[in-house]
């Protein structure tokens, strides 16, 4: 027993020191946003390794808690994966917070259909058709005479919100769609049912689905880059006022080049 | 004296330990519904419990929780046909009819089946076990009520063949003898006498099973297809309770009315087991007692 409470005494004690130290430490805090999420994670890990002194807590939870935060100023940092509305804003702005954008790095969504498919390209109208339950047949855009099985991803994750956004425009996808988990979900149940058609972010693509182009672009780095790809958007972190300090210079590290290899690493395009 | 004191130490650490699961038991009730109930302030309970449209982001939200509970049901009860006799068959088998080297071979590999996680079990159903259904049936998607249950039938087996197992082997010895020298052949034997003597522990483990199912949330995330829809047919994607909570719960904002949504599916999942555990404890089993 004693032998026990000596070995166990140190470690409490250092435990005790250790969470002492870390609120004098420098501390970021880094809210919203499950799409930015990783590369907030990601990016966090690396900076703290380098500056052992600065501790950042990185918290999710959808881009409108992010901005919710940033104006009763519990974050240092905003997390969004779209520009604030003009009424988050004015909001904002009469609670004496001006937030200012960062863009930390480009993201795309891709429609992917299985490999047997014919077709190779569809409108945004065609698409947002398909989801809705208007076209059911792959024959009625031109394919083979197959049913189509929508595949969509549940209505909490990022990938969602853009293509929410950007196809949809506030429609109901049809109740027969399957919700899948991840976008490694999606991509693997869409390789393996010929019907199927689904949508993952770019950085999740790989040769067991065909790529599809969307109003005749095909998603590339260039065409999310020069924003003629439709279903692209560009990813932010919001600061009160001109960023200073340590946060300045963390999301300095986010745009370097070292930050921007992580965000590439993490399945999104450099913002370079 | 001093054993005197032991002994109430003791009598008061086991108290303490079977009060503190009911404590947690009592906090995981008054959580649930202190998230939960305030969404029926806004959402009639009635459109909540039969409404069939579930868009909780939408512009216009709506809360209809019907197809869920469909769902869960359905791949419940697809389960409870797979594993059942699948358990039963092999608790016999283990308990009455092989032999002693070939009972210690094949119980514990039974039992293994109950160690492997839910997540393994989920990633064998998506990527092998729904597209090889979807070929070998000529179907649209392999991601469907069947394959889910297929999926929970196998990983209930382990719960009720044990548990049965162990009502099988503990019905007295002098029972069986008594059947035999009747004249009764082993499966008159065993089905006439062994099984009705055990079958308290029987349904016992029938609705641990139930639970497992009901409850099962990565299996039915990864393989049942998440169609918020009422099934056609056992081919078709359902969502079940389980899986909705864990894939909507990360990006909720606490306190909206969404989140508050989830945490009714959860009082409808809890109230769902808490009643099927009642029922079997009240109706069937007290019968069984006079």
């Amino acid at each position: 027993m004693k032998s026990i409470i000596k070995s166990v005494a140190p470690m409490l004690m250092m435990l005790l020191a250790f969470s002492l130290n870390a609120e004098t430490k420098n501390q970021i805090t880094c809210t919203g946003s499950t799409t930015v999420l990783p590369i907030a994670q990601a990016t966090a890990e690396v900076f703290m390794n380098n500056h052992a002194e600065i501790n950042i807590s990185v918290r999710g939870g959808g881009s409108g808690v992010g901005i919710a935060s940033l104006q009763n100023k519990t974050t240092d940092i905003c997390n969004s994966s779209r520009p604030l509305k003009s009424k988050e804003i004015s909001t904002a702005k009469a609670k004496g917070i001006n937030p200012i954008p960062y863009a930390i790095a480009n993201d795309a969504i891709t429609i992917v259909v299985h490999n047997s498919n014919l077709l190779n390209n569809l409108s945004i109208k065609q698409i947002k058709d398909i989801y809705t339950g208007n076209i059911i047949n792959w024959k009625e855009l031109g394919g083979a005479n197959v049913p189509i099985v929508v595949i969509s991803r549940d209505v909490a994750s990022g990938t969602y919100e853009v293509f929410n956004d950007k196809v949809l425009a506030g429609a109901k996808v049809i109740g027969s769609a399957q919700l899948l988990a991840s976008n490694n979900a999606v991509i693997s149940a869409v390789s393996n049912t010929p019907g199927a058609i689904g949508y993952v972010g770019l950085g999740y693509l790989n040769d067991n689905a065909k790529l599809l182009s969307v109003n005749k672009v095909t998603p590339s780095e260039l065409t999310v880059k020069n924003n003629s790809y439709p279903l692209s958007r560009k990813l932010y972190m919001y600061t009160n006022g001109k960023a200073k300090g340590i946060v300045a210079n963390y999301i300095g590290f986010i745009q370097s080049d070292r930050g921007q290899k992580i965000v590439v690493e993490q399945g999104f395009i450099n913002i370079k | 004296m001093n054993k005197k004191y032991s002994e109430k130490a003791f009598q008061v650490l086991t108290y303490s330990t079977s009060l503190f699961t009911i404590i947690a038991l009592l906090a995981i009730i008054y959580s649930l519904f202190k998230e939960g109930l305030p969404l029926f302030n806004k959402v009639p309970i009635f459109d909540f419990l039969f409404g069939c449209n579930w868009y909780p982001t939408n512009v216009e939200p709506e809360f209809g929780a019907w197809t869920l509970i469909v769902g869960s049901l359905s791949v419940t009860i697809g389960a409870l046909l797979i594993g059942i006799p699948l358990g039963l068959g092999s608790a016999i088998f283990i308990s009455e009819v092989a032999g002693n080297c070939l009972k210690e071979i094949v119980k514990p590999i039974i039992e293994l089946l109950a160690g492997i996680p839910s997540v393994v079990y989920g990633l064998f159903g998506m990527s092998f076990l729904a597209p090889q259904i979807r070929n070998w049936l000529n179907l649209d998607t392999g991601l469907n009520i069947f394959s889910a249950s297929v999926i929970l039938g196998i990983m209930i087996v382990p719960i009720v063949a044990s548990m049965s197992e162990d009502a099988l082997s503990s019905v007295p010895k002098s029972l069986r003898e008594a059947a035999l020298a009747l004249g009764s052949t082993k499966m008159e034997c065993i089905f006439l006498v062994i099984i009705p003597a055990a079958k308290r522990g029987i349904l016992g483990s029938i609705m641990l099973g139930v639970g497992r199912a009901i409850g099962e949330t990565m299996v039915v995330l990864m393989v049942a297809g998440g169609s918020a829809q009422i099934p056609q047919g056992v081919f078709s994607s359902v969502r079940p309770l389980t899986s909705t909570i864990a894939a909507e719960m990360g990006e909720t904002v606490i306190g909206s009315l969404h989140y508050q949504s989830l945490y009714a599916l959860a009082i409808l999942l809890f109230l769902i087991t808490f009643f099927s555990n009642l029922i079997t404890e009240f109706f069937i089993l007290k019968r069984e007692r006079k």
